[in-house]
């Protein structure tokens, strides 16, 4: 899952950085309103952890931005300015959350799973298809009940899959969904994790389709 | 006494009361001349028509008492309600009674000579006219009591007095009345204001009130205004201290966090560096913010003191606490200006602070920071604080002396204070903070402050 974190304290900036990324989420980085508006334009994310007050205006005015273009992208707010009063004004102005500073990184990233899970109309907290379980929360899976052990990326790949099962996913979307800006892509990275996904699930249970990219097996079922 | 209300009732009360005092004081004081002068007059003429009726000799002195006796009792004026009396006797030149009215008495009335006098006969006061008539050889004498007179004009002051003592509580009625009406707008004020809650602070109605208390009402509408402001702004540093406090605290907590959550040392090593900026970040947060409240909240006249300015910058930069600092601070002790200035030094040492703390944590962590003290126009010496950062955009120079207010190059460890804190601080001592951008690149902040001139 990919989001954007707008934060102009770098400190914070960072830890959410790290301790999202740690929590399985591949995280781009911004400081200010002008730089948001631009990430959200030229990049779809799965959510937007955002600061209310930042340097250059508020961070409302972001989320007036998306909500304005007709984009549905969660937001999660992220402010010292915890009063019932901003709460409200947060939330009526089209936000899905809120957290209060200082926050628990874990109930952060629980939070933003939440409003990603929200956003998608999912009820369940897990994802399943075909006898694969993924649980996003505790980052693990299991095939057929037994668990499986996989890296980070392995895992946000399958997520990404397992999300739109019936749907293709090109190559670029899945580089998109795993990188982050600051990251080194390296070219093959996504055959590689395809691969090593085949063989910890099964052959088939990823598809490839020649020359526009990979799906699920259809479901038996 | 302390209620207008009951002063002006007073006052009202009073000069109405001395008013009639002095109107009856000046009535009796007139009626009582008036009264002498007229009845003086009658007194007069009552002598001369005896003394002329003796020389027609229409009535004969001595001769025939009775006869006399009658025509002068012609002269007892009755009426009704002033019986009032005059006593004629005429005496013979040698000294015997020759004849006296009816209810005259037998003593010699006076023993003055010719024209007015006054005489006790009987225990009472009399007023007697003398004539002489030598050709006959009697004297006339014609007199009235004192206390007649009295009885007068007591009379007319005491038809003064009663209505006016029947009026007063009336009139004090019609004072009480018209005082309490007349300061009805200022108890209709007191008792909106009283009834507000302490958090209303909307302005009174201002339109239609009485002349008087337009300017109480104007001046209670501007310190509710400035009120609201203050705690407009009381608010707003309130949110962004909050902001402020809570942002580097919810960094540290974020950077423990993963510090517990990854086995990575070199993970841990970096959430371990963030968290110890963050605390510096949030210990010199604090400090600034109790040296702010203390600037603010101190209202007493800073004691101003002549010092060597050269000595101030010196011990301002032997102060200075940041780590990054070392030999990064450079003085440039220009032996051209040996000049005093006259400031209050906590203060100056306080704004010189966080001038150079800014420089040093905007401009790259290689650069120097440059300290001088140069003679500024007016009498005034500048402390300048240059840097070789980014400067500030032209846009953002008037904001970034406002609290909480980051440019847009910003520090990693600024509040958002610094410059706020030295504008505070020279607002406090006649001082004046100035930032422009060098041309060379980089910030020039001074500080002017009130010279003294150079003593040799």
């Amino acid at each position: 899952m990919r989001i954007l974190v707008v934060e102009d304290d770098p400190l914070l900036l960072d830890g959410l950085t790290v301790g999202l990324g740690l929590a399985g989420f591949t995280v781009d980085a911004v400081g200010t309103r002008e730089d948001a508006c631009a990430a959200v334009r030229a990049q779809r994310y799965d959510c937007v952890v955002l600061d209310l007050m930042l340097p250059d205006g508020s961070g409302l005015d972001v989320l007036a931005d998306l909500r304005r273009r007709d984009d549905a992208t969660p937001v999660v707010l992220l402010t010292a300015r915890d009063q019932v009063a901003d709460r409200i004004a947060g939330l009526d102005a089209g936000a899905d959350d809120y957290v209060g500073k200082p926050f628990d990184l874990d109930e952060l990233a629980a939070r933003v799973r939440a409003a990603v899970r929200r956003g998608k109309g999912r009820p369940s907290p897990t994802l399943n298809w075909c006898g694969v379980v993924l649980d996003p929360a505790s980052r693990t899976a299991r095939r057929d009940g037994t668990p499986v052990s996989l890296t980070r990326r392995e895992f946000a790949v399958l997520e990404a899959l397992m999300e739109r099962p019936e749907s293709i996913l090109s190559k670029s979307a899945l580089e998109e969904t795993i990188y982050g800006w600051q990251e080194e892509l390296e070219s093959n990275a996504v055959e590689v994790h395809i691969h090593k996904l085949r063989a910890k699930l099964g052959a088939d249970f990823i598809k490839t389709v020649r020359g526009v990219g990979y799906r699920l097996m259809e479901d038996a079922g | 006494m302390n209620s207008i209300r009951a002063r002006l009732i007073a006052v009202l009360i009073g000069s109405t009361g001395l008013v009639w005092l002095l109107a009856v004081g000046w009535i009796y004081l007139s009626t009582q001349a008036e009264v002498e002068r007229v009845l003086d007059a009658r007194l007069m003429e009552a002598a001369r028509m005896v003394n002329s009726l003796l020389s027609d000799h229409r009535i004969e002195a001595g001769l025939d008492k009775a006869a006399t006796s009658q025509a002068l009792g012609a002269f007892e004026v009755d009426r009704s309600s002033y019986e009032r009396q005059l006593s004629c006797q005429i005496w013979s030149l040698e000294g015997t009674l020759v004849g006296r009215s009816q209810n005259a008495p037998d003593t010699r009335l006076t023993g003055a000579g010719v024209g007015f006098s006054d005489a006790e006969v009987g225990g009472e006061q009399w007023r007697v006219f003398t004539v002489e008539n030598q050709a006959l050889g009697v004297r006339v004498m014609v007199g009235d009591s004192l206390h007649i007179r009295d009885r007068l004009v007591g009379d007319v002051i005491k038809g003064l007095v009663v209505p006016a003592l029947l009026i007063l509580p009336f009139l004090a009625g019609v004072i009480l009345i018209s005082v309490r009406r007349g300061l009805s707008p200022l108890s209709d004020m007191a008792q909106t204001l009283s009834a507000r809650p302490a958090n209303d602070l909307r302005p009174l109605v201002s339109v239609d009130l009485p002349r008087e208390i337009a300017p109480t009402v104007g001046a209670l509408n501007g310190l509710f205004r400035r009120v609201q402001e203050a705690r407009e702004r009381e608010r707003s540093f309130t949110a962004f201290a909050a902001h402020e406090l809570k942002t580097p605290l919810a960094g540290v907590k974020t950077q423990a966090q993963i510090a517990l959550a990854s086995d990575d040392p070199a993970v841990h090593a970096n959430a371990l560096r963030q968290i110890t900026l963050g605390v510096d970040r949030t210990a010199r947060l604090v400090k600034q913010l109790l040296d702010l409240a203390a600037l603010e909240a101190n209202d007493a006249e800073p004691a101003l003191v002549e010092a060597r300015a050269a000595e101030l910058l010196e011990a301002a930069v032997a102060e200075l606490s940041l780590p990054a600092g070392d030999g990064r601070v450079v003085v440039d002790a220009d032996a051209g200006v040996q000049r005093s200035v006259r400031v209050e030094p906590q203060f100056l040492a306080l704004a010189l602070r966080n001038l150079i703390e800014n420089a040093l944590n905007h401009a790259p962590a290689d650069t120097p920071v440059t300290c001088r003290i140069e003679a500024g126009g007016d009498r005034t010496v500048r402390f300048v604080v240059e840097d070789e950062g980014p400067g500030i955009p032209e846009a953002e120079m008037a904001l970034v002396v406002r609290k909480f207010v980051r440019g847009r190059n910003r520090s990693a460890t600024g509040s958002g204070l610094g410059l706020a804190i030295a504008q505070a601080a020279m607002a406090r001592i006649d001082g004046v903070l100035m930032l422009e951008n060098r041309d060379a690149g980089g910030l020039r902040a001074s500080l002017s402050v009130p010279g003294v001139e150079a003593r040799r």
